[in-house]
């Protein structure tokens, strides 16, 4: 177990800047995810913490010792790879044991650990098999077996869910924490599904374009996230561009030109996210905190709109209103029974609670 | 470690360099300078008199080959396309089995398929003799020999290509193109010319490039058949068996630059974007035969085709089993034996060259089986400048007539080199099998590549991340996963090793002589049983390589052209 220390890592291929300086920390034991759109670095990064490539610039460390040119097979990592990796020539038995042959542990000690960890995964009763005899579930169990009988000190995996089915998926979830929680061990998750993210992780490192915008815990990340770019990414908000009008008693009043109209916000840390002097700012809205009523609403931020659609998805209803020319907002309610949508044309009125608005700043590219 | 990696990189180019540039580049560039030596002095003398009227017969030879090619190319299309259209789009009783005959031709080595021609349809032929006695003619009523003979020769055992070609063209069309063509209204014949037949073009074009190449080369059907006709290939045999090594050289040079041409060629189309299908995986669709009269007419073709297709090789079985004497001034063998067969084993003589040509196929075998390896990993998972070069390096022994690449050999290690270690080679008993080595280079290289293309790199960065040094997953990951491919290549090495004619016949010498030699001197002392035994023997290794790797490494014999 180990904790990892990237610190200022840039990664350039030829012209390319895949990722810059980079600085993240990861502690023991941590369920860590990299999560960004595709091409943002992710894989790359992970590469160089297993070590496949070097850091153009900057440091890895492992628990303070400098890893940063050590060669892959002397780190010490497990990791799974989106396509599995299996070697196809050898049995299920063979690909996990591969690693404990190499370590030149004993047969004896060999099979026994490779029994208890396919036993772990559910495999037992498939050791002897080819793995390309093995279904998709079956061969990532194998490949999460193969990385986790090592005793890796950092257990790595780049998307492995991809590849399968969404019930499958599901369950392949609570596996991987299962023994990730069973092991203690401090584990990297590279995906691009933010639910993945948000469910598994104890903290979330958010990229974009090879730097990382924002890492925190789940519930910082969606709900105090730093720029409009995580706050985007991240579940579904609205944003409209404002700016800073004055501050009164404990909250901040900005002006929003495609309203019209001036916009109270709380002056605290959750509602106001730091921003220099010159950022363009805008306020964020997560369509759940959206009141929307028929009848007149009181308090702050109240508008006028008309409703232009309504999006019916099951568990939820979306609500489009027009507030302005320009500006639309989208409300989400649970779903409360056909008695409750509203038409399209109606007249609504539509609250923006002052303790539910970020306002963050546009992010630096 | 950046460093480690390349260190690596240039651990394993070292050695392929050295051997390519010793056995592959340095030969020919010794060819170009002899080209250009009178007397051993530099002039451009060789060149005047090879294209002068003082040597017309050289012009001549070039010209001949070239046309000699073009109308086998032509042959081969006329009987190869029809062919395979017919058997891979009709259904008829039969068709399977005839589909897998029509590849037959390719297990019989150049030199044993002319010789069962000569004995079938030659002079003394049996078919010519037979119709002659049958219908009581005072005089055979056909017999092949000199042009028509090669010509025959060549469409016979070139004409596969084109089948095969076809074939899989034909196989992974989208039967809903053609659907979709005549659902838009048009008729068979439309929709073969608009519809299929261009989308048969980019195979075709291969094909026929390859079959021209490789009749440039041709050397064993002239050997034997072209009487005062002369090719070019055949020229440098006999310009080296006069001692004019120069000539020989300049010869060499021009054959070469034909056909190098046509590889650039080759490769520069098949870069070209082509239409590759979009869908995949369609088999493909035969229209069942309802029509009774068609329907026959294409079993008996069938049957046609699988006779004149065998005939060579129940000739061959037949002539075997004529013991020496037993077929001299009569028309028709007079009585048959094991006895040849018998004598392989009790007369060292006759045994030694069966020996020679197997253990040195086999050290060219050891050879090219880990230069391939080395080659194609360096070539598919190592990054370094200059790898285009290098790709062209390993083919072109591929694109060099056999002849060229014999001349090639002589004319670097008749003197002593760097890369012979100081010694001459010519003469020796290591200069065949290292000309059988060069000669199979590219075959190895091209089939490791495509399974080594076909291994993803994570599972070389699986074994890492688990622990494995470099050398360490090289053997247990990356050579077990290849080794199909490897093998593959490797066996038919072996098999075109044992069969190998032109080579053999510029650098053997009397205790390393292999079989094909030994077939010569058998035909040159009209022991024709002899000569068919050890044809048969070639073919029965041939058919156990071709059965081993079909049945254990899961290789069609179609994919292995
Ligand atoms: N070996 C390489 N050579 C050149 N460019 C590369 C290489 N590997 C990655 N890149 C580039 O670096 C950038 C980041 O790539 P990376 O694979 O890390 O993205 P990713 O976040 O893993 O994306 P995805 O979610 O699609 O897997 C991309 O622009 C990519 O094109
Ligand atoms: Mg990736």
């Amino acid at each position: 177990m180990s904790t990892v220390n990237l610190s200022a890592i840039t990664k350039q291929f030829g012209d390319v800047t895949a990722v810059e300086e980079l600085d993240i920390l990861i502690k023991e034991g941590e369920f860590f995810t990299f999560l960004g759109p595709s091409g943002c670095g992710k894989t790359t990064t992970l590469r160089m913490i297993a070590g496949f490539y070097y850091p153009t610039k900057g440091k890895v460390t492992f628990n303070d010792k400098d890893m940063t040119t050590v060669p892959p097979e002397k780190r010490n990592t497990g990791m799974v790879f989106q396509n599995y990796a299996l070697f196809p020539h050898m049995t299920v038995f063979e690909n996990v044991a591969f690693g404990l042959k190499v370590r030149k542990i004993t047969k004896s000690q060999t099979k026994k650990r490779v029994e208890d960890i396919l036993k772990k995964v559910r495999l037992d009763q498939y050791m002897d098999r080819q793995v390309s005899q093995l279904s998709g579930g079956q061969q990532q169990r194998v490949a999460l077996a193969r990385a986790l009988v090592i005793e890796p000190d950092i257990l790595l995996l780049d998307e492995p869910l991809s590849n399968l089915d969404a019930r499958l998926r599901d369950e392949m979830r609570n596996e991987i924490l299962r023994l990730q929680r069973d092991y203690g061990i401090t584990t990297i998750y590279v995906t691009h599904d933010q639910a993945e993210a948000l469910t598994m992780s104890d903290r979330i490192a958010v990229f974009n374009m090879g730097k990382c915008q924002q890492v925190g815990t789940p519930t910082e990340i969606y709900n105090q996230p730093v720029n409009d770019f995580v706050a985007e990414f991240i579940g579904e908000t609205n944003l409209i561009p404002i700016a800073f009008k004055e501050e009164k008693n404990n909250e901040k009043i900005y002006h929003c030109e495609q309203l019209d109209a001036d916009i109270q916000v709380q002056a605290t840390e959750v509602n106001i996210a730091e921003y220099n002097r010159n950022d363009q700012l805008l306020m964020s809205i997560r369509p759940e905190s959206v009141q929307i009523d028929k009848a007149s609403l009181t308090g702050e931020n109240v508008f006028k709109g008309e409703v232009i659609l309504v999006q019916f998805t099951g568990a939820s209803v979306h609500t489009y209103i027009k507030l302005s020319s320009d500006a639309i907002i989208r409300a989400t309610d649970l779903n409360e029974g056909p008695s409750t949508y509203l038409t399209n044309g109606s007249k609504v009125n539509v609250k923006l609670p002052a303790d539910q608005i970020r306002v963050i700043p546009k992010a630096r590219m | 470690m950046l460093n480690a990696e390349k260190r690596k990189t240039l651990l394993l180019l070292i050695p392929v360099i050295l051997v390519l540039i010793g056995y592959v580049l340095y030969p020919s560039i010794e060819t170009l300078l002899e080209s250009f030596k009178k007397n051993g002095v530099f002039s451009l003398e060789n060149y005047s008199d090879f294209f002068g009227e003082k040597s017309a017969a050289n012009f001549e030879a070039l010209w001949n080959s070239v046309y000699i090619s073009l109308l086998s190319v032509l042959l081969s299309a006329l009987i190869g396309i029809p062919l395979a259209y017919i058997f891979n789009r009709y259904d008829f009783p039969g068709r399977q089995f005839f589909s897998n005959i029509a590849i037959m031709p390719i297990v019989l080595p150049s030199l044993v398929g002319v010789m069962a021609f000569m004995y079938l349809y030659g002079e003394a032929g049996l078919v010519p003799n037979a119709i002659k006695d049958v219908l009581n003619l005072s005089e055979v009523p056909f017999s092949i020999g000199g042009i028509t003979g090669i010509l025959i020769v060549h469409a016979y055992t070139m004409y596969p290509y084109f089948y095969m070609t076809t074939s899989s063209a034909l196989n992974n069309i989208d039967p809903s193109l053609e659907e979709a063509a005549y659902n838009l209204g048009s008729n068979k014949f439309k929709v073969f010319w608009k519809v299929t037949f261009p989308l048969l073009t980019p195979g075709l074009v291969a094909a026929s490039l390859l079959v021209f190449m490789v009749s440039m080369a041709s050397f064993s059907a002239p050997f034997l058949l072209a009487g005062g006709f002369r090719v070019l290939s055949l020229q440098i045999y006999f310009s080296k068996i006069n001692g004019d090594l120069e000539m020989a050289a300049t010869q060499s040079v021009i054959l070469s630059v034909v056909s190098i041409s046509f590889l650039l060629f080759m490769r520069w189309y098949q870069d070209r974007k082509d239409y590759r299908m979009a869908s995949k995986g369609i088999g493909a669709h035969r229209s069942e035969v309802s029509n009774h009269i068609l329907k026959w007419c294409m079993v008996s073709l069938g049957i046609l085709a699988m006779i004149v297709l065998l005939l060579p090789h129940a000739t061959l079985l037949i002539l075997s089993l004529v013991p020496e004497g037993a077929w001299t001034w009569q028309t028709y063998p007079t009585a048959f034996s094991l006895e040849n067969f018998i004598l392989l084993f009790e007369d060292p003589n006759i045994w030694d060259p069966v020996r020679n040509s197997m253990v040195m196929a086999l050290l060219a075998c050891l050879g090219v089986f880990v230069f391939g390896i080395i080659t194609s990993y360096a070539l598919v998972k190592r990054k370094f400048i200059g790898k285009n070069l290098l790709d062209i390096l390993v083919m072109i022994p591929w694109a060099l007539p056999a002849t060229v690449v014999g001349m090639n050999l002589i004319l670097a290690f008749n003197e002593p080199s760097a890369f012979s270690f100081g010694k001459i080679l010519v003469g020796t008993f290591w200069i065949l099998p290292l000309a059988y080595f060069v000669r199979f280079i590219p075959l190895v290289v091209r089939s490791t590549t495509a399974v080594l293309e076909q291994m993803d790199d994570s599972i070389e960065e699986a074994a890492q991340n688990l622990g494995a040094k470099w050398f360490y997953t090289f053997r247990r990951v990356v050579i077990p996963i290849i080794m199909p491919g490897v093998l593959s290549g490797t066996l038919l090495a072996f098999v075109q090793a044992v069969g190998e004619f032109p080579t053999s016949v510029l650098l053997y010498t009397l205790d390393n002589r292999p079989i094909s030699i030994e077939i010569m001197n058998q035909l040159r002392m009209f022991n024709i049983g002899q000569a068919s035994a050890y044809g048969m023997i070639q073919v029965g290794l041939i058919a156990i390589v071709m059965f081993i790797s079909y049945k254990f490494l899961g290789v069609k014999t179609e994919n292995t052209l």
